[in-house]
């Protein structure tokens, strides 16, 4: 994962609740057994309403997507992610999460920022009023700044942490070995394992 | 101190937990599949790494593989994936139960069925619905490709601590009240998003008078409504499922399974973080009218008025208008299947409403098995013949319209009642349409050709 570093771009609004990874990427692009190239897919169905708000020009190159609660709800599938991050994207600003998509951005290195509703609100707004307004997206300060909006958010430090360093957490975990294998000592004998 | 089931488990698992730190989960079975697995491989691969622990994992091809026809039936690039798993599979010596195979089937529906889902457990899988595998009072959720690499490569996950919570479901389910109709009540009255960032244990005397196929179908939706895992304390339930089962255990390690899972349930006095009242008594057979699944009304109900945008686009992507009786919107297609609702008991559900009856005239319906266990069972009992009889297309397993990778979609327009579980926009299909409900619901929909009360078939007594 490439170190997550303090950047400006373009905010996109996508003023919905429930975004579900189903609209964000349709299924028939999951077929690829490659793990980049699914920006151009990103939206699909929706991308054909020529009102649509990623297609007007001033929201083009966006990075930061700002949207409503329960973003990347539904299926796993971490092309959603994946899509997002191949088309641009750095950072998606929410109220809320789907619990699977986020941890699945946090491993790629695209940031999701909870703010509470209010603020999301002011930024959704702004966003609108003033399109192709910039975003900062400051990770190690913990701040979204757009215009003279500027919010603190709050992330876990450990997800801070991978993200700033561009940690490879199979790395770190393949180094607790001992402990991996004391574990597999206790371990009930009635439990099942397939032979290839 | 007195601990919830969900503590239990996740404290059996820990490898290590340090303050801070997400903790570091031991995963006993990796259910892997043809969509969310190739990336992961690659990955592992290019970084010079190896599987762990291939013999606690086990493959199967259900997303894209066709209903019928075989593998000559995929288009190019899902045969280049079934490949691909199988190739992947070969390389790291993992189990695959492929097309063709007497064991292939959806994911969640073959590890209870193999007997590989036991309590006590840690589960994950690529896929959001392995929540299924809790019926079984183990800890199941879906991860992502990332972490499906990081398990194939550790055996663990690292992951933080959910919330828990308890839905106490008491009294009896009325006539022609369901499993399913259990959980889209429970999301209609919580919402999709009530249940983020956590697990959940659906406790209660209704619970318990659920079959296994019942509580898989119950934990299966729990995604639905946002939460990771879902469960239900092992009782003897769920040991007459799993004794004789291929991979359960035998002899005398069935004997010290036994002893441990019975003590595989919330201590008297454990505190939950939040708790949800649910009286089954109030519920009816539901049917979605929206693009998410907490957008239902009981059948007996009409479409709602909307309440703010979200439900304003649905309606109109619904093509419905506030007011109308839901019995009254005529459908063109009926899926029965998915990990959902596609096992034995959910088959003979819905052929007991079909029995002798015809498919109406407009609609095109379809019944996918959710194995090639439940496939070949159901055609032992002849439940083959009562749904083509009827009309009926009989398919090969898989999670076919579910989702619609395979040939198996709706065409835009299209309306469809489903046993499935999500209603999102286009999941069957580009611009198609989908109600959700229970099988008993939806074989009755294609026999009167529009959503109808499956208690007026009847059946069951009104
Ligand atoms: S049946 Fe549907 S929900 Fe279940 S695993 Fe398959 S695609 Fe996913």
């Amino acid at each position: 994962m490439k170190k997550f570093e303090t950047f400006s771009g373009v905010a996109a609004p996508l003023d919905k609740a429930d975004v579900d990874t189903d609209q964000i990427i349709p299924k028939q692009f999951l077929r690829r057994i490659e793990r980049s190239g699914f920006g151009p897919f990103l939206f699909f169905d929706w991308r054909k309403d020529p009102g649509f708000v990623l297609n007007q020009p001033a929201y083009a190159g966006s990075r930061v997507l700002i949207t409503g609660p329960n973003f990347g709800c539904g299926s796993s599938r971490e092309h959603a992610a994946w899509s997002l991050e191949d088309a641009g994207y750095r950072a998606v600003i929410a109220p809320s999460f789907g619990d699977i998509f986020r941890n699945n951005s946090l491993k790629i290195g695209l940031l999701p920022v909870h703010l509470p509703a209010e603020q999301v609100r002011a930024l959704l707004d702004l966003a609108q009023e003033q399109p192709g307004v910039e975003a900062t997206v400051d990770l190690e300060a913990q701040r979204v700044t757009m215009g003279d909006l500027s919010y603190r958010f709050q992330i876990d430090a450990h997800s801070r942490h991978c993200l700033l360093e561009g940690l490879d957490e199979i790395a770190q975990t393949l180094r607790l070995e001992p402990e991996i294998a004391a574990y597999e000592e206790r371990r009930p004998a009635w439990l099942p394992t397939i032979p290839a | 101190m007195a601990q919830t089931l969900i503590q239990k488990l996740w404290d059996r698992h820990l490898v290590r937990s340090t303050p801070g730190e997400p903790d570091l989960l031991y995963v006993d079975l990796h259910l892997v599949h043809e969509v969310t697995s190739p990336q992961a491989f690659e990955s592992l691969r290019l970084a010079g790494r190896r599987v762990r622990r291939p013999e606690l994992a086990i493959a199967t091809v259900d997303h894209n593989n066709p209903t019928r026809g075989g593998v000559e039936a995929a288009d190019e690039i899902s045969r280049k994936q079934m490949a691909t798993l199988a190739e992947n599979c070969e390389w790291a010596g993992i189990r695959l139960y492929g097309l063709g195979s007497r064991q292939q089937g959806i994911v969640h529906v073959i590890g209870p069925e193999q007997g590989l889902t036991h309590p006590g457990m840690l589960i994950v899988c690529g896929d959001s619905h392995t929540s299924t595998h809790g019926a079984f009072g183990t800890l199941a959720f879906g991860i992502g490709s990332s972490e499906v690499e990081h398990v194939l490569a550790t055996q663990t996950l690292l992951q933080q601590r959910t919330k828990d919570m308890a839905v106490n479901i008491e009294g009896e389910l009325p006539p022609g009240v369901v499993a399913k109709d259990v959980a889209l009540g429970i999301i209609a009255r919580l919402g999709v998003a009530a249940g983020a960032g956590h697990s959940v244990e659906y406790r209660g005397s209704t619970v318990r008078g659920l079959s296994m196929e019942g509580r898989m179908t119950l934990c299966n939706l729990t995604i639905e409504w946002g939460a990771r895992a879902g469960m239900v304390a092992p009782d003897e339930t769920t040991f007459a499922f799993l004794e004789g089962r291929r991979h359960a255990p035998q002899g005398a390690l069935w004997q010290a399974a036994l002893e441990d899972w019975r003590t595989l349930a919330s201590d008297e006095g454990a505190v939950f973080d939040s708790e949800v009242e649910i009286d089954a008594r109030e519920l009816e057979p539901y049917v979605t009218w929206g693009t998410n699944p907490g957008q239902s009304v009981p059948v007996s109900g009409r479409v709602p008025e909307p309440h703010g945008e979200t439900d304003e686009r649905a309606l109109r992507y619904m093509a419905l208008k506030a007011g109308t009786a839901i019995q009254d919107i005529a459908l063109d297609r009926v899926f029965i299947g998915s990990c959902t609702n596609s096992r034995l008991e959910d088959l003979r559900a819905a052929a007991e409403v079909v029995r002798g009856r015809k498919v109406h005239g407009r609609v095109r319906a379809l019944v996918v098995p959710g194995s090639t266990p439940v496939k070949l069972a159901a055609e032992a009992e002849g439940l083959d013949r009562v749904f083509a009889e009827a009309g009926f297309e009989w398919r090969d397993a898989g999670c076919s319209m579910c989702l619609g990778m395979n040939p198996d979609i709706l065409q835009p327009g299209e309306r469809c009642a489903s046993t499935s579980n999500r209603n999102f926009e286009g999941r069957q299909g580009a611009g198609g349409r989908t109600h959700l409900v229970s099988p008993p619901m939806a074989a009755a929909a294609a026999i009167a050709g529009h959503l109808v009360d499956v208690r007026e078939f009847g059946l069951v007594p009104a």
